[in-house]
């Protein structure tokens, strides 16, 4: 199925899906990860806000370089030197990851948020078992637990991502790219933790079992109604997989909201870009997204980031950094473009 | 949701910078720079007899006092004479002044390793670089004969040269040596263009019509050169190991003094009961230096192909 | 665990005696390459020291058919691997009727007792080293101070072993000068014979082990930082799992793989310098009797020793290739690579 007729499903599929705004599972505040360089940081992700739901999908979506992986790690807190969270909050139930260390920090990760990794081929340890690895999970968080128990376990989570029993005795270069990442789904679900973070799950694998890995994601949240947030520039899987979107460009969040919106109409200009670039078999289009042309990350750039590559820049826009405001129904933008009743000014 | 403004930064940004900033030039490493400088030492002690620095020809057996200590000492052993300023570091049993035989010998061992590491890394670079670059069978049969012979206890079959052959060559040994030095040099740079033929750089060339010549050497080599030097380090202070170890048997050249047949001399004459421990000190010292300098300039070439070693950060 | 296919196993016993075969036949052409007659030059020699031999001429005779150099070249190459293939070494000039196999049975144990301890210390305390060298989880002190131990990897292990005896043995009188066991003590499986030995191997082990464990260090550590970089660290770090268990399961683990292929290489280099530390300390190892056999011409021990050696050296390389599939689960997949 192609991104295209993905879309044109969702026009008849206009559900308002997703729970209350209470129950925010993961609430992040401010959140800034500079990169130290030679010639000053980078500010690879700069005061990125928002809150996943319980059982909710969130895609996170941009261009290579925008800071949607930087993000996830900064939520797992595996930010590497000479990067750093520079601020803000991370919380999660309730708990700031921010300010946790040591033995709180390592307790918290997995049994409260996971990792399916964008390298699912070099993200298995290449001399244990599949099952070792599962294993060695459970047993940390969880103590000691009788060998009987942990193979039920083990088995269960692998039909689950509908993985052959016979994976249990295997090693990672034994299996094809597809079953290493259903692998690590099924290692990503072994605690049932509150949040999952998928790293461009599928960006490695063909077109089929891109498919594939999208519906065991979407299985396996339904049965265990568990909380993602999915990184990704395939539009496609986002259509399939998420209940909102977040578009990010040059480390901040530039338009978010529910799906099925956001594929009907995108308020951001760098939003419209992004859906118009994903090519289409009904039609032939030019492609408007051009590279390159994004602003030097080490500065703080006034007015608005986008303002560089916007077919519709004003004077405003160069005085002045748009606030993310909701202009129509849960679809937040930050973008001069509209007046405060979302009404399009040109 | 709005912008807040940012949230102040962490102090460790300018430490970051810093640590960034030293990476200037790779080549200005100080452990390699402070080995090279080793080894120039002892290798510019080669000039001092021809140059009339000094009088080198007391090397030999009977040409000095017997058994003096180094000037600087004051051992009161009616068996040993009075520190004589004519001889700095002394003599020995033989009358051979233990100060030429440093500024012969140390020289010559550093020689020996260099002919031997030279010869064994150009066969090296030969077969290692046809091997990758050919592959198919004689790939297999280079990669075949090197495994082979690079488990073959090359001080063995030397003592079985040296227990054959009277009187061996300075030359002949260091190219023997070599016989057994190339196979560590082949598979480096076997591996290297095998993983290097892969990469963006020489595919472009490749595309590009360039021949295979001008890959081999204007692309490749270029960025082999830090693992080369650190293998040819490491292979120099391997050759002068085998070469000293069998002077130190007494197998090795005997014309000429070297540090390995000096230790070879004063162990005959039991000079560690003496408490002569200026004439074993003295080659040991000197081997030390050149060691100790080879071994700094092949951690220092490490860092220099290997960025990431440069620093390790704490977490 | 993989387990072993037999293709690997045929290329791995193929590699083990073309390595033998190498060995010996540049033991056979060695002596036939020198110049003059070996075999006459060894009989002058040997009047040098004895002093005067009754019947050179048929001495020289004798040897030349003892030697297999009484034929054309193809038929002795044939005699000789033969006699090779069936372990007949022949037997010591020097002390007739002493077979130079018995020699070697005497003196082989000891030398692959004191040579695979040490190498085994120095193997596993060098890559412990170089390990914490590279965690960024061990406290910055300590990361300094391992660096320390490597001090005396650049000296040569037999001179270490020089000033080791002439410090611990000669003026402190700590440790025995020579010999593998203390005079008077009964062989056997007591408990003063086994701390005699222990007492007797420490400074042939220590010098070993102080001076090669360097080079363990720093290929670890090397390799350690490669392996800090994979992605299945990154996610082992997400799984939370202690950091001991990543250094140990997921680090040294994987960062192990090259250095056992490293330590199968460096086996010959190993080997050749455990014979000067034998002499050094007068064991009565391989190295020594070696030694004794150079000094009094006693070629057909000289040929069996070396000989020996590079059987011994091409044997525990083989062993270290069989059991890598045991510890690379990827190996018996890849074609020929070890």
């Amino acid at each position: 199925m192609t991104a295209a007729t993905t879309i044109d499903a969702m026009d008849t599929v206009m559900v308002d899906s997703g729970p209350s705004e209470q129950d925010a599972v993961l609430d992040i505040r401010n959140l800034q990860v500079f990169y130290a360089t030679p010639s000053g940081d980078v500010r690879a992700v700069d005061n990125v806000s928002f809150k996943v739901q319980r059982g909710e999908i969130i895609g996170l979506v941009g261009e290579s370089g925008c800071g949607k992986t930087t993000t996830a790690m900064a939520i797992l807190r595996l930010v590497q030197p000479p990067g750093r969270i520079a601020g803000g909050e991370i919380n999660l139930d309730s708990v700031n990851l921010a300010d946790l260390e040591g033995d709180d920090l390592r307790e918290t990760r997995w049994t409260k948020l996971s990792l399916i990794p964008q390298g699912a081929m070099n993200s298995l340890n290449p001399v244990m078992r599949i099952s070792s690895q599962i294993k060695d999970t459970i047993r940390t968080h969880e103590g000691r637990i009788s060998n009987r128990e942990l193979k039920e376990r083990i088995l269960q989570l692998l039909q689950l991502v509908g993985l052959p029993s016979r994976v249990y005795d295997m090693y990672p270069h034994e299996l094809s790219g597809g079953m290493k990442q259903r692998a690590c789904i099924a290692m990503a679900i072994a605690l049932d933790p509150v949040l999952v973070i998928a790293d461009e799950p599928t960006s490695a694998l063909d077109v089929v079992v891109q498919r594939v890995v999208g519906e065991t994601l979407l299985d396996v949240k339904e049965r265990l109604g568990v909380s993602m947030i999915v990184i990704g520039h395939d539009m496609g899987l986002m259509a399939q997989l998420v209940d909102r979107l977040a578009v990010m460009y040059a480390g901040r969040i530039v338009e978010f909201a529910p799906v099925e919106s956001i594929f009907n109409e995108q308020l951001h200009p760098y939003t419209q870009l992004l859906i118009e670039s994903i090519p289409s078999i009904k039609e032939k289009k030019p492609l408007k997204l051009t590279e390159g042309l994004t602003h030097d990350l080490r500065t703080h750039m006034q007015g608005c980031i986008f303002q560089l590559r916007c077919p519709h820049v004003m004077d405003i826009c160069r005085e002045e950094n748009p606030p993310m405001r909701a202009l129509r129904s849960r679809h937040e933008t930050a973008c001069h473009l509209y007046d405060d009743d979302g009404i399009r000014l040109h | 949701m709005s912008v807040a403004t940012a949230a102040p930064a962490n102090g460790s940004q300018d430490s970051a910078r810093r640590g960034l900033n030293t990476w200037d030039s790779p080549w200005l490493n100080f452990k390699f720079l402070l080995g090279l400088s080793m080894i120039a030492i002892i290798l510019l002690m080669a000039g001092a007899g021809p140059l009339g620095l000094y009088d080198t020809t007391r090397a030999r057996v009977a040409s000095a006092p017997l058994n003096l200590p180094p000037v600087w000492t004051n051992i009161d052993n009616p068996f040993f004479g009075e520190p004589d300023p004519e001889y700095p570091l002394g003599t020995d049993s033989d009358g051979r002044d233990l100060t030429a035989v440093l500024l012969v010998g140390a020289p010559r061992s550093l020689h020996i390793g260099l002919i031997a590491a030279g010869a064994g890394m150009l066969i090296g670079v030969v077969l290692g670089f046809s091997a990758g670059f050919i592959g198919g069978w004689w790939d297999a049969f280079v990669r075949t004969i090197s495994d082979s012979i690079i488990t073959i206890p090359a001080l063995a079959v030397l003592i079985v040269i040296s227990a054959f052959v009277k009187n061996l060559d300075v030359v002949i040994l260091a190219l023997l040596l070599a016989a057994f030095a190339w196979p560590g040099p082949t598979r480096l740079l076997r591996a290297q263009v095998l993983s290097m033929r892969e990469r963006g750089y020489v595919q472009m060339a490749r595309l590009s019509g360039a021949n295979t010549f001008s890959i081999l050497f204007r692309e490749m080599l270029p960025n082999m050169l830090p693992y080369l030097a650190a293998s040819l380090t490491g292979n120099v202070s391997g050759a002068i190991l085998a070469a000293t170890g069998l002077e130190a048997l007494g197998l090795g050249p005997t014309r000429i003094p070297t540090m390995g047949m000096t230790i070879y001399h004063a162990m005959y004459v039991s000079a560690l009961f003496r408490g002569m421990w200026w004439w074993w000190g003295m080659p040991i010292v000197a081997l030390v230096i050149v060691f100790t300098g080879l071994f700094l300039m092949t951690v220092g070439l490490d860092e220099i192909a290997n960025p990431r070693l440069r620093g390790i950060r704490e977490q | 665990m993989s387990e072993l296919t037999l293709g690997y196993f045929l290329r791995r016993l193929g590699m083990w005696l073309l390595t033998i075969w190498i060995g010996a036949t540049l033991i056979f052409t060695i002596p036939r390459l020198a110049p003059g007659d070996p075999i006459t030059a060894m009989v002058e020699r040997m009047i040098q020291q004895a002093g005067y031999i009754e019947n050179s001429a048929d001495l020289i005779e004798a040897w030349r058919a003892r030697f297999g150099l009484d034929g054309p070249w193809h038929v002795q190459y044939r005699n000789y691997l033969l006699s090779m293939v069936r372990v007949d070494l022949g037997y010591s000039l020097a002390n007739f009727p002493a077979r130079v196999t018995d020699i070697i049975g005497r003196s082989l144990p000891w030398t692959l007792g004191m040579v695979s301890i040490a190498t085994i210390l120095s193997f596993g305390a060098g890559n412990l080293i170089g390990a914490l060298m590279a965690w960024r989880r061990v406290p910055a002190f300590i990361r300094n101070i391992l660096p320390v131990s490597l001090t005396f990897t650049s000296i040569p292990f037999f001179m270490f072993g020089i000033l080791l005896i002439s410090f611990l043995a000669f003026k402190w009188k700590i440790f025995p000068a020579f010999g593998n066991y203390g005079r008077g003590v009964e062989p056997g499986w007591n408990l003063d014979f086994i701390l005699s030995v222990l007492h007797h191997g420490l400074l042939p082990v220590l010098s070993i082990v102080v001076t090669s464990m360097g080079f363990w260090a720093l290929g670890m550590r090397g390799m350690m930082v490669t392996t800090d970089g994979e992605d299945y660290m990154i996610l082992a770090n997400a799984k939370g799992l202690r950091s001991r268990r990543i250094f140990w399961f997921y680090g040294i683990r994987n960062s192990m793989l090259p250095q056992v292929t490293a330590l199968a290489l460096n086996l010959g280099a190993v080997a050749g310098g455990s014979l000067l530390v034998e002499l050094i300390f007068g064991y009565p190892g391989l190295g020594y009797f070696l030694y004794q056999a150079i000094i009094s011409a006693d070629y057909t021990v000289i040929q069996g020793i070396v000989f020996m050696l590079i059987v011994g050296v091409a044997t525990a390389v083989l062993i270290l290739d069989l059991l890598y599939p045991m510890i690379d689960p990827r190996i018996t997949y890849s074609k020929g690579q070890a």
